[in-house]
């Protein structure tokens, strides 16, 4: 079986996350790390690897600068088998549409896939799109956002906790699926693990490898654009009072109560 | 004028609040088309409360081949409707199953989408919110039919007639579509509270409640507010995920909301940073959470809270 994690390199949030002049998140200027959230994705593949006899790879795959090749590495220190960086100048500012284009590509190339495995958000853009895209352009089952997943023989089942349900999405392999944070801890990896990523294949792919055409990707191609980017004026400070003997419940409701909320 | 099309959220014919916020949006940037897909037998009445809220036109769809399966069928849906309407633009609730449909419907159609707009102008450029509500972004579809999902609370509804002319519309769904199957279903009990994602008023709790949510709902009740939780209550299992509040679960953007118990971490900032007002109630002054409130209040939630809520209870009567 082959399972392709679909990993992000995100700019740190706990590092203010900031634009560039072009309105484009700064990937380069500030710290960035694997997305946390495609660890879930990351150990769910372990998972299903780990839950069979058979044969299975996993295949780290991201679409980012040059630096995103750390997001691969992390994934290959908790035991991904190999990875597949994509990475040109020109996918540069690129949306998730063309960044679902690329990763579809990418998978195409990679073969043979039984299942892509996608976290439930980028920490950074949080969309939450990227997996049902990737279902769209490869024509696969999508069975995504599951806070539990499950193999059946040839089929994953996922559960999935909606607005108003919990359902169980079932699939046939092969399928893309995504995971919330939900669905278990990520591991961390082990000295040995951090020793025997340095030798596992790294491979990098270019838009020429997967023959897709430059103009089909990046800032100037984008299918919306972002005009302006404010940065939030910080809030004013408010007013604390510390309780004693019920004074903080009586000064709580007056300020409701001065805003009318009662 | 063109259609905005707008797909209609329910609950078994029952049309949630935040599809009547999109028809209002939708009167901005052309003429109010709502699509709904659903049991034949609920689209009368759908349709005429869609009416009231301005839709000039309702395209129901029956979901005989859409109900039993994810999101797919749905984007097949719109993207047909979509080709006989050639809409303005198309907008779509915000939520988890939403933002899936739309982003399937944005590669159908080749067009842009725009997720989690909190704003959308009569020119089709939308507001966003984003970095934890860190910074305000501006943007615009260039290319397409304008694919928007707007999270609710963006706009508020209107009642304004509309014709609500009802189309039948007969969508055919590929085999490909039913690839991904619902084989079980279990509907979440209804609390009697109104609706987190929609609600005026929210207060949360967080570990700091220890567990006993008693005093968080007893104020939420006084003030006729949603009950939210941070991840550690979730994780506890003291509340359902569908109650978390932050960057794994819901944004809200009330008018008020009060974090009781929860110490403001940048994840739970990300759900509930860009409410109106902000109240906090913990015990230790340091609390991150107190950088960003407009009122708190340093003290133990299981006193602050009972003796705040018995307070509204005596003022109200
Ligand atoms: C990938 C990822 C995603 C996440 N997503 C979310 C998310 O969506 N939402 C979310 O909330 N978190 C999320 N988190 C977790 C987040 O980082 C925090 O761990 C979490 O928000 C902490 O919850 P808390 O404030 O209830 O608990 P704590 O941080 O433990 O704070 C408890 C607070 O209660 C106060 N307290 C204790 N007793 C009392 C009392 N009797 N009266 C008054 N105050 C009291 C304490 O002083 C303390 O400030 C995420 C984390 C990760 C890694
Ligand atoms: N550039 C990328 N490289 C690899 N995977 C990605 C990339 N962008 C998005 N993904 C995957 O898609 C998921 C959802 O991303 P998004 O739709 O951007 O919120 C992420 O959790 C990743 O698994």
């Amino acid at each position: 079986m082959n399972i392709v994690v679909c990993v992000k390199y995100v700019p740190d949030a706990t590092a203010d996350p900031r634009f560039e002049s072009d309105n484009t998140v700064d990937r380069v200027g500030v710290d960035g790390l694997l997305s946390e959230l495609d660890e879930y994705a990351v150990e769910q593949a372990l998972q299903l690897k780990e839950g069979t006899e058979e044969e299975v790879t996993v295949t780290a795959l991201t679409v980012g600068p040059e630096k995103a090749a750390d997001a691969v590495r992390k994934a290959l220190q908790m035991g991904a088998d190999q990875g597949v960086h994509v990475q040109d100048e020109a996918i540069a500012g690129s949306d998730a549409i063309a960044t679902s284009l690329v990763l579809a590509k990418a998978v195409e190339k990679i073969g043979s896939v039984d299942v892509v495995l996608c976290g439930m958000a980028s920490t950074d853009g949080a969309m939450s799109v990227v997996p049902a895209m990737l279902a769209e352009r490869l024509g696969l089952p999508q069975v995504t956002l599951g806070s539990r997943i499950e193999r059946k023989e040839n089929q994953l089942a996922v559960q999935r906790d909606g607005d108003t349900a919990t359902e169980v999405v079932i699939g046939a392999m092969p399928l893309v699926a995504s995971v919330t944070d939900q669905s278990g801890e990520a591991r961390y990896p082990s000295f040995k693990g951090i020793m025997a990523a340095k030798k596992k294949p790294l491979e990098n792919y270019t838009l020429a490898d997967l023959g897709v055409d430059a103009g089909e990707v990046g800032l100037s191609v984008a299918w919306s654009a972002v005009e302006e980017t404010t940065e939030r004026p910080p809030r004013t400070a408010g007013e604390i009072v510390k309780d004693e003997d019920g004074s903080g419940a009586t000064a709580l409701v007056g300020f409701l109560a001065s805003k009318k909320f009662i | 004028m063109s259609e905005v099309l707008v797909l209609v959220d329910h609950v078994d014919g029952a049309v949630r609040k935040p599809t009547y916020e999109l028809l209002a949006i939708a009167k901005r940037l052309g003429e109010p088309s709502a699509v709904f897909i659903g049991g034949a037998d609920k689209a009368e009445g759908a349709a005429a409360d869609l009416a009231k809220f301005g839709a000039e036109k309702v395209y129901v769809v029956d979901h005989a081949e859409v109900k039993g399966y994810l999101v797919a069928p749905k984007a097949e849906v719109l993207q047909q409707v979509a080709d006989a309407a050639s809409p303005a633009a198309i907008l779509i609730v915000s939520s988890a199953e939403g933002k899936e449909i739309a982003g399937r419907l944005a590669i159908k159609l080749g067009s842009g989408l725009i997720t989690d707009a909190v704003d959308v102008d009569a020119d089709g450029s939308t507001t966003q919110s984003v970095f934890a509500g860190n910074y305000t972004v501006k943007a615009k579809v260039t290319k397409g039919t304008p694919i928007i999902t707007v999270k609710p609370n963006s706009a508020s509804a209107e009642e304004s007639a509309g014709a609500g002319t009802v189309e039948q519309f007969a969508a055919t769904i590929s085999d490909a579509a039913k690839a991904a199957r619902i084989v079980a279903s279990n509907p979440r009990q209804a609390s009697g509270r109104p609706e987190l994602a929609e609600a005026a008023i929210v207060v949360s709790g967080g570990r700091g409640t220890g567990g006993d949510f008693g005093a968080v709902e007893g104020l939420a009740d006084a003030l006729g507010a949603a009950v939210g939780a941070s991840r550690a209550a979730v994780d506890s299992g003291w509340q359902p995920h569908a109650l978390q509040i932050g960057q794994t679960g819901k944004t809200v953007s009330p008018q008020l909301y009060i974090a009781n118990g929860i110490s403001g971490a940048i994840q739970h900032r990300a759900g509930m940073q860009t409410s109106k007002t902000i109240v906090a109630v913990n015990k230790d002054e340091e609390a991150p959470i107190f950088e960003l409130v407009d009122f708190g209040v340093v003290g133990d939630l299981h006193s602050v809270l009972p003796a705040a809520t018995q307070e509204i209870e005596k003022r109200k009567s």
